[in-house]
């Protein structure tokens, strides 16, 4: 009975965001977007932002908006197709978060602990490879036929080589060997971007 | 007769953000350490994803010698978004993951090869039966019994 008597601070600020939240509902007919919510303007009914931006996750737009910038992301969204926007704007959503929790490399963080990730595996997977080819060696010539396997090692240590040049762009192999050795200051788990369950929508 | 154009000091020392914005480069400026007018390609890049004001923002909220570093990483982002605008550097974060899955599958089905050979030594190294001793001798020709176990041998 005490909790509800008590009477709440009146916030002058708040009623003033509620009454222009109204004036938006009746203009646009619907609640505006995250972005124009923020923005504190009209949503229009062909926003580029309302798609992708609902009002009911706000810290979406909010941290697009402090690391990009509202004006740079409109650009970038007008300067792709309707189709590739919403994957755009995912990609930003989880640069503008990699950038958050790792203001100094952000997503630059991530690439690097991935390509050692990369590195020791395919060293384990080699050195695995080299002790089969020992067993073999020690078992003697009366074992499996060794042609036939040792081909097919040749292939995977072939396929290892190849894979271990084809991991990024040219650009990214000019960039990257300066970041080989950061190891990111943050202990977050690094998901896979493209996975739904994990940092997308 | 020559003519003397005034020298300005400030132009040949401006960094490339003040030559873009066309101001003067004041001594302190923020951006000049990072942003040499060398490299024009490096300012014009950056800006057009996250924009001057954001930049400079960034650049004050951490230290002094982690400045370069975070210039490099803001650089190489903007780079990989112009040559994919869609997925930008997150394509190769998930490019990478993708390898690793791999990578991971054929360790984990190398490891189990191996514990197969060593199955497979283990039990041919065993002593050979009493039988087989014995036809070595008679031949007085060891032939070099073969591995029952062989898949070949039948």
């Amino acid at each position: 009975m005490e909790e509800r008597q008590r009477v709440q601070p009146i916030d002058e600020e708040e009623l003033a965001r509620d009454r222009e939240d109204q004036i938006y509902i009746e203009l646009a007919g619907s609640s505006p977007c995250a972005s124009c919510k923020l923005l504190r303007r009209r949503c229009a009914k062909d926003c580029i932002f309302a798609p992708y931006f609902p009002p009911d996750d706000p810290h979406k737009f909010a941290i697009v908006h402090k690391v990009f910038g509202a004006s740079n992301v409109s650009k970038m969204l007008q300067e792709l197709p309707i189709h590739q926007r919403a994957d755009a704007v995912s990609s930003l959503v989880y640069e503008a978060n990699a950038r958050m929790r790792d203001p100094v490399y952000g997503c630059v963080g991530a690439i690097s602990y991935l390509q050692n990730q990369v590195s020791q595996l395919q060293m384990q997977l080699a050195v695995a490879q080299a002790e089969i080819l020992c067993i073999q060696m020690q078992q003697g010539p009366h074992e499996l036929p060794t042609t036939h396997h040792q081909s097919l090692v040749d292939c995977d240590m072939k396929s290892l080589l190849l894979s271990g040049n084809n991991n990024s762009s040219d650009f990214g192999d000019q960039m990257m060997p300066q970041f080989m050795s950061y190891t990111s200051s943050s202990n977050n788990v690094i998901q896979d971007p493209l996975k739904r369950e994990s940092l997308w929508t | 007769m020559y003519r003397f154009h005034k020298l300005d000091k400030t132009t040949s020392t401006r960094c490339a953000v003040c030559k873009y914005f066309r101001r003067r480069c004041p001594q302190d400026c923020i951006f000049a350490p990072y942003f040499p007018n060398d490299n024009p390609h490096k300012f014009t890049c950056v800006h057009r994803f996250y924009g001057a004001s954001n930049i400079a923002k960034m650049l004050e909220e951490i230290p002094v010698q982690l400045r370069a570093h975070l210039v490099e990483s803001l650089y190489y982002e903007a780079t990989c978004r112009i040559q994919d605008p869609v997925y930008g550097c997150v394509g190769i974060i998930s490019s990478l993951h993708r390898q690793i899955q791999i990578a991971q599958s054929q360790l984990a089905k190398t490891q189990a090869e191996i514990s197969v050979l060593d199955a497979n030594f283990v039990v041919t190294n065993e002593p050979s039966s009493s039988l087989d001793e014995s036809l070595v001798q008679q031949n007085g020709v060891d032939h070099g019994l073969d591995d029952p176990f062989n898949p070949w041998f039948y």
